[in-house]
C-alpha cells in the first residue's frame, strides 16, 4: 500500500524539526514534517528559549557559536511574536574559584572570537541590581538572545510551507523504517530520507538510539519590567548539570519581554511523568531565591515540566542513522535545543544532500562512539 | 523550615452555601472540621452580603457554623497539593499545611465573559461583579445601568441596582422569550421558586426586559459611555454609565482538575453521596451542575453527612437534591447561549484581556494548547479564567490540564514544600 | 455612618468613605486602575478577584486586586500606567 512520496520527511515539528524542514526545503527538496500534537509542543514549548554560546566542548562551542550566528543572521526577518531580544547572559560567580573559571572562560571565547567582558563584583551590581550582594562578579556575553520558541518553530515551519512543504499536525508516528512512515490514522507517507526529530521520544521510534529524557522544570512571574536585564546562570549551572545520575537544580532566570521573569531549572532523570514534582521545584525556587532574594516576594503564574532529550556525552546527534539507511537523526540537544537547532537543519541538509558542511559533523555523528550514561 | 499545619477530619474548600452546610454537618457530629475560602467572610458570592442585608436563611446556616465549632480560615487561598490529603494555602507571606481525612469541593461558580467590541472599557463589569462593586461601596445612585446577557443573576442584580437608587432602562437576556416561558411554566413544580419570582416581578417593575437580545457593541473613549443593543434584529442606541454584563456561571472546576477529580461537560462528576472518583474527595454545589443556593445546601448537606460517613442521613435528602438538581437542569437549558453571541467580536475585539490577544490572531488555532502556545492566550494572571470560557464558546476549544499553583501565589509559597516526606 | 477616610491615588488625595474596597476608590477618583498590554485603560470586571483587570500598585506592591482590599487611611495607590 503505496502513500505519497517525499524527498525528505522530518518527524517532529519543534524547534529542530522546523529549522531541518526549513532547511530542507530552501535546498528545494519536497518535505513533509509529522507532528503527534502542534508546532513547537514537546520541549520546544517548554524551555527557556535562549540562544546561548557555551564552552563545554569544542564540539559544543562549534555548534552553538555557528547556530548562534545563524539566528542572529535572520534576527530582521522575525516576526514580532518570535520576540527575539539580544539581552546577553551573565554567568554569574560566588567565589574566587568561580571568578578563576570565568576568566577562563573569558579567555576560551575571546580566543574564538566571542566578545565577553568579565566583570567584578561592583559591576555586576550595576547591570543586575536585584542580585544579592556578596556575588563575586561573573561574564557578560553580550551576544546571547533570548526568543519564543514556539513562535519560532512556527516561523521556520511556516517558510518551509511556502517553498511547498507539508504539514501533518496532531497525527503520531507510529513507526518509521525503510523509506515508510506509519502515521496513527492508519496512512503512510514515504521518502528515501526519513529525519528522527522526536526529541525526547526519539528512543520509540528509532530503537537503540541513545536518547534519554530529562526532566525540567520551569516558574513564570507576572511582570515585573525593569527588574532583570540579562539572563543570569550560576556558574555552578555546568557543576550541577553535568552529573548525569541525579537530580539537581541550578540557578537560571530569564527576562521576557512581556517583563515576566521565568526561573529556572531543573534536571532529573528517569522521571517520565509529567507532574510538578514538588520537592525538585522547591530546590529549584530556594536556589533561586539565594542568588535573588527579591524573587520570593513576587507573584507566581505558572509551572510546568519538559522533557529535554539528553544523550550520553552531552552532544547531539546528527546525521545518518546505523540502523536503517532510510533514517537521519537530528536530536538529542538536552538543554540546547534552541540554540543548535539551527545549526543541526544545516549539518543535517548538507548530510542529506551530500554537500561539504561548514563546521565538522563528525563530533556529532549518530556513528561516533559513545560512553554509556555514566558519570562524565 | 517547616510550614504551620493544621489536621482536620473534614477540609471544605469554599465558604459560599455549599462548603457552610458541609461543614456544619460534618461538624455537627463531633469532628474536627475546617472551612477555607479566599475572601475575609463567609458567604461565597451569592451570600454576600452586609450583614443587615442577609437573608434569613443565609443568617440561620451562618449562626449554624458558628455554634458547630468548624475552624474557618478566611483570606487563606488554597493553591496546591503536594501530596496526599494535604493542600497548601497562603495568606498574606505564609503558607499554611492543610492536613484532612476527607475533603469537600466548595469551589463555587464564577461568572461567564463573552467578548463583544468595547467590552474592555472601564464601567463594562459583570452583572454579579457590578453587584459585589456596589457592595463594597461603589456609587451607583443615580447611575444609569444596562443589564444584559443571560440567567436569572441579571433579574436579581437589576432589582438589587434598582433597590440601591440605579436607574435600570433595560435588561437584554439573550435567551429566547420561547426558552424563557418554558423554563417559567417549568417554575411551577418549585413553588418556593413562584413566589421569589413573584417578588421579582415587582421589584422589577416599570424595568424593560428584552428577550432575544444582546449588547451588540459598547461606545466609549476612557470609559463607557452608550451601548448598542441588538434586540429581534433591530439595533438601538442607550445612554449608560455602567454595563452590567454575564452570561450565567461557569462552575470553578480548577482544584477539582488538579486534584484528579474526573470532570464531565464541564462539571465535576459525583456519586450520589456527592463522592468524586478521588478516593475521600468529594464535591458540592455549582462545580457539580450551576443549579443556584437550593441546589448547593444540599448538595453541601449530603456531602458533609457523607464525609462524616453518616450515610442514613445523607440518604434522606436525596429526594430534596431530585428537586433541586431538576431546577438546576432546567436553568441550563434555559440559559444556552445563541450562536448569534458567537459573530459579536470583530477580528481586533480582544479576547485574553491578560494578555491582549485579539479574536483575530485566535480564530487560526484548532485547540486552546495550540492558541495558548502561540499566542499566550490564557498564559495571564487570570490563568484562563476569562477567557477560558470565552474561547470554548467561540471556537468549541477544550481546556487543558491544571498545573500548579491553581491561583497566582507568591514564588516562596511555590517554593515552601516541606522536606521530602 | 459614613466616615471618609483620605488615600492617595496616583499622588492626589482622594477622599472615600470608609470600608469601600481600592477599586471603588478608584472609581470615586475617576481614575482606570490599570493599562493593559497593548496601552488600553482597564477597570474591574468580575469583582470577585478572579480576572485580574483591576490591578493597581498599593504602597509600593504591584499587582494587587483592588476589588480585594479594603482602602486604609494614608494608602498609596498607583496605576502602572
Amino acid at each position: 500500500m503505496g502513500g505519497k512520496i517525499f524527498d525528505v520527511i522530518i518527524v517532529g515539528a519543534g524547534i529542530v524539526g522546523a529549522a531541518c524542514a526549513d532547511e530542507c526545503a530552501r535546498h528545494g527538496l519536497s518535505v513533509a514534517v509529522v507532528d503527534r500534537d502542534v508546532i513547537g509542543g514537546g520541549a520546544t514549548a517548554a524551555g527557556m528559549g535562549h540562544i546561548v554560546v557555551m564552552d563545554d566542548s569544542e564540539a559544543q562551542f562549534a555548534l552553538t557559536r555557528y547556530s548562534q550566528k545563524l539566528w542572529h543572521s535572520l534576527r530582521a526577518e522575525f516576526p514580532d511574536d518570535v520576540e527575539y531580544e539580544q539581552c546577553g547572559t551573565i554567568w554569574v560567580a560566588v567565589d574566587d574559584e568561580e571568578m578563576t573559571e570565568v576568566r577562563r572562560k573569558h579567555d576560551f571565547y575571546g580566543e574564538r572570537g566571542v566578545a565577553t567582558k568579565v566583570l567584578d563584583s561592583r559591576e555586576l551590581r550595576a547591570l543586575e541590581p536585584n542580585l544579592r550582594t556578596g556575588l563575586t562578579g561573573g561574564l557578560l556575553v553580550p551576544e546571547d538572545v533570548v526568543v519564543y520558541p514556539p513562535c519560532a518553530a512556527r516561523f521556520l515551519t511556516e517558510r518551509a510551507l511556502k517553498r511547498g512543504a507539508q504539514l501533518f499536525t496532531t497525527r503520531s508516528v507510529i513507526g518509521i523504517a525503510q523509506g515508510q512512515v506509519a502515521l496513527s490514522d492508519g496512512s503512510q507517507i514515504m521518502s528515501p530520507r526519513i529525519v528522527n526529530a522526536a526529541g525526547a521520544w526519539a528512543a520509540d521510534l528509532t530503537p537503540g538510539l541513545e536518547i534519554k529524557k530529562r526532566k525540567g522544570h520551569l516558574v513564570i512571574t507576572d511582570r515585573y519590567p525593569g527588574f532583570l536585564a540579562h539572563q543570569l546562570v550560576e556558574l555552578g549551572y555546568l557543576k550541577r548539570a553535568h552529573s548525569v545520575t541525579s537530580d539537581s537544580v541550578a540557578f537560571n532566570v530569564q527576562p521576557r519581554r512581556t517583563g515576566q521573569i521565568l526561573i529556572g531549572s531543573s534536571r532529573q532523570y528517569g522521571a517520565e511523568h509529567k507532574e510538578v514534582d514538588h520537592v525538585i521545584l522547591g530546590r529549584m525556587l530556594r536556589r533561586a531565591h539565594e542568588y535573588m532574594p527579591a524573587l520570593v516576594a513576587m507573584s507566581a503564574v505558572r509551572t510546568w515540566t519538559g522533557f529535554r532529550a539528553a544523550t550520553p556525552d552531552k552532544l547531539p546527534f546528527i546525521g545518518p542513522w546505523r540502523g536503517d539507511n532510510t533514517v537521519f537523526v537530528a536530536t538529542g540537544h538536552e538543554g540546547l535545543g534552541i540554540t543548535t537547532s539551527l545549526g543541526t537543519a544545516r549539518l543535517l541538509a548538507d548530510a542529506i544532500t551530500g554537500k561539504t558542511t561548514e563546521i565538522p559533523i563528525e563530533p556529532y555523528l549518530p556513528s561516533r562512539s559513545t560512553k554509556e550514561f555514566a558519570h562524565v | 523550615m517547616d510550614n504551620p499545619t493544621t489536621n482536620f477530619d473534614v477540609l471544605v474548600v469554599g465558604a459560599g452555601p455549599a462548603g457552610i452546610a458541609a461543614a456544619t454537618r460534618a461538624a455537627e457530629g463531633g469532628l474536627k472540621v475546617g472551612i477555607v475560602d479566599d475572601n475575609a467572610a463567609s458567604g461565597g458570592q451569592i451570600w454576600r452580603e452586609s450583614r443587615e442585608e442577609h437573608t434569613a436563611e443565609a443568617k440561620a446556616w451562618g449562626d449554624r457554623l458558628r455554634s458547630a465549632r468548624v475552624l474557618t480560615l478566611f483570606g487563606m487561598r488554597v493553591f496546591d497539593q503536594p501530596r496526599a490529603n494535604v493542600l497548601l494555602a497562603e495568606q498574606h507571606a505564609e503558607v499554611r499545611e492543610l492536613n484532612y481525612g476527607k475533603l469537600i469541593l466548595a469551589t463555587g461558580a464564577r461568572e461567564r465573559f463573552l467578548p463583544f467590541p468595547g467590552w474592555t472599557l472601564p464601567n463594562v463589569v459583570g452583572a454579579g461583579g457590578l453587584q459585589a462593586l456596589v457592595k463594597s461601596g461603589l456609587p451607583i445612585e443615580g447611575r444609569r445601568v444596562v443589564v444584559a446577557g443571560t440567567g436569572p443573576l441579571l433579574l436579581a442584580v437589576a432589582a438589587y441596582l434598582r433597590k440601591k437608587g440605579a436607574k435600570v432602562p433595560m435588561i437584554c437576556e439573550q435567551a429566547s422569550w420561547h426558552a424563557l416561558a418554558r423554563f417559567g411554566v417549568g417554575l411551577l413544580r418549585f413553588p418556593g421558586k413562584i413566589s421569589q419570582a413573584v417578588m421579582l416581578r415587582r421589584d422589577l417593575s416599570g424595568i424593560a426586559i428584552a428577550t432575544k437580545s444582546w449588547v451588540a457593541e459598547a461606545h466609549g473613549s476612557f470609559k463607557l459611555e452608550s451601548v448598542t443593543i441588538s434586540r429581534s434584529g433591530n439595533l438601538e442606541r442607550l445612554a449608560c454609565d455602567y454595563l452590567a454584563c454575564g452570561f450565567h456561571l461557569t462552575p470553578n472546576t480548577e482544584l477539582p482538575i488538579l486534584l484528579g477529580c474526573e470532570i464531565r461537560d464541564g462539571n465535576v462528576k459525583v456519586d450520589d453521596f456527592q463522592q468524586t472518583n478521588v478516593m475521600g474527595v468529594f464535591c458540592a454545589g455549582e462545580p457539580v451542575g450551576v443549579g443556584g443556593v437550593d441546589a448547593a445546601l444540599i448538595d453541601g448537606q449530603i456531602a458533609g453527612l457523607a464525609a462524616a460517613g453518616r450515610t442514613k442521613e445523607a440518604r434522606a435528602l436525596f429526594s430534596a437534591r431530585r428537586s433541586a438538581r431538576r431546577f438546576a437542569a432546567a436553568l441550563e437549558r434555559a440559559c444556552r447561549l445563541r450562536r448569534e453571541l458567537k459573530e459579536l467580536p470583530t477580528p481586533e475585539t480582544m479576547v485574553c484581556r491578560c494578555e491582549d490577544i485579539p479574536y483575530s490572531r485566535l480564530q487560526q488555532h484548532h485547540s486552546w494548547r495550540a492558541a495558548k502556545l502561540h499566542t499566550r492566550c490564557g498564559m495571564g494572571p487570570c490563568q484562563g479564567r476569562v477567557c477560558g470560557p470565552a474561547t470554548q464558546f467561540l471556537f468549541d476549544w477544550n481546556p487543558e490540564s491544571v498545573r500548579p499553583p491553581v491561583f497566582p501565589v507568591r514564588v516562596e509559597s511555590l517554593a515552601s514544600t516541606t522536606a521530602e516526606q | 455612618m459614613s466616615r471618609q477616610i483620605v488615600l492617595r491615588v496616583n499622588g492626589a488625595p482622594v477622599s472615600v468613605p470608609a470600608g469601600v474596597t481600592v477599586a471603588v476608590a478608584m472609581t470615586i477618583a475617576e481614575q482606570a486602575c490599570r493599562t493593559s498590554v497593548t496601552g488600553e485603560p482597564r477597570g474591574p470586571l468580575c469583582g470577585m478577584g478572579i480576572c485580574f483587570e483591576c490591578r493597581v500598585i498599593i504602597n509600593g506592591k504591584p499587582h494587587c486586586r483592588s476589588c480585594q482590599i479594603v482602602c486604609e487611611p494614608g494608602m498609596d495607590v498607583r496605576t502602572n500606567g
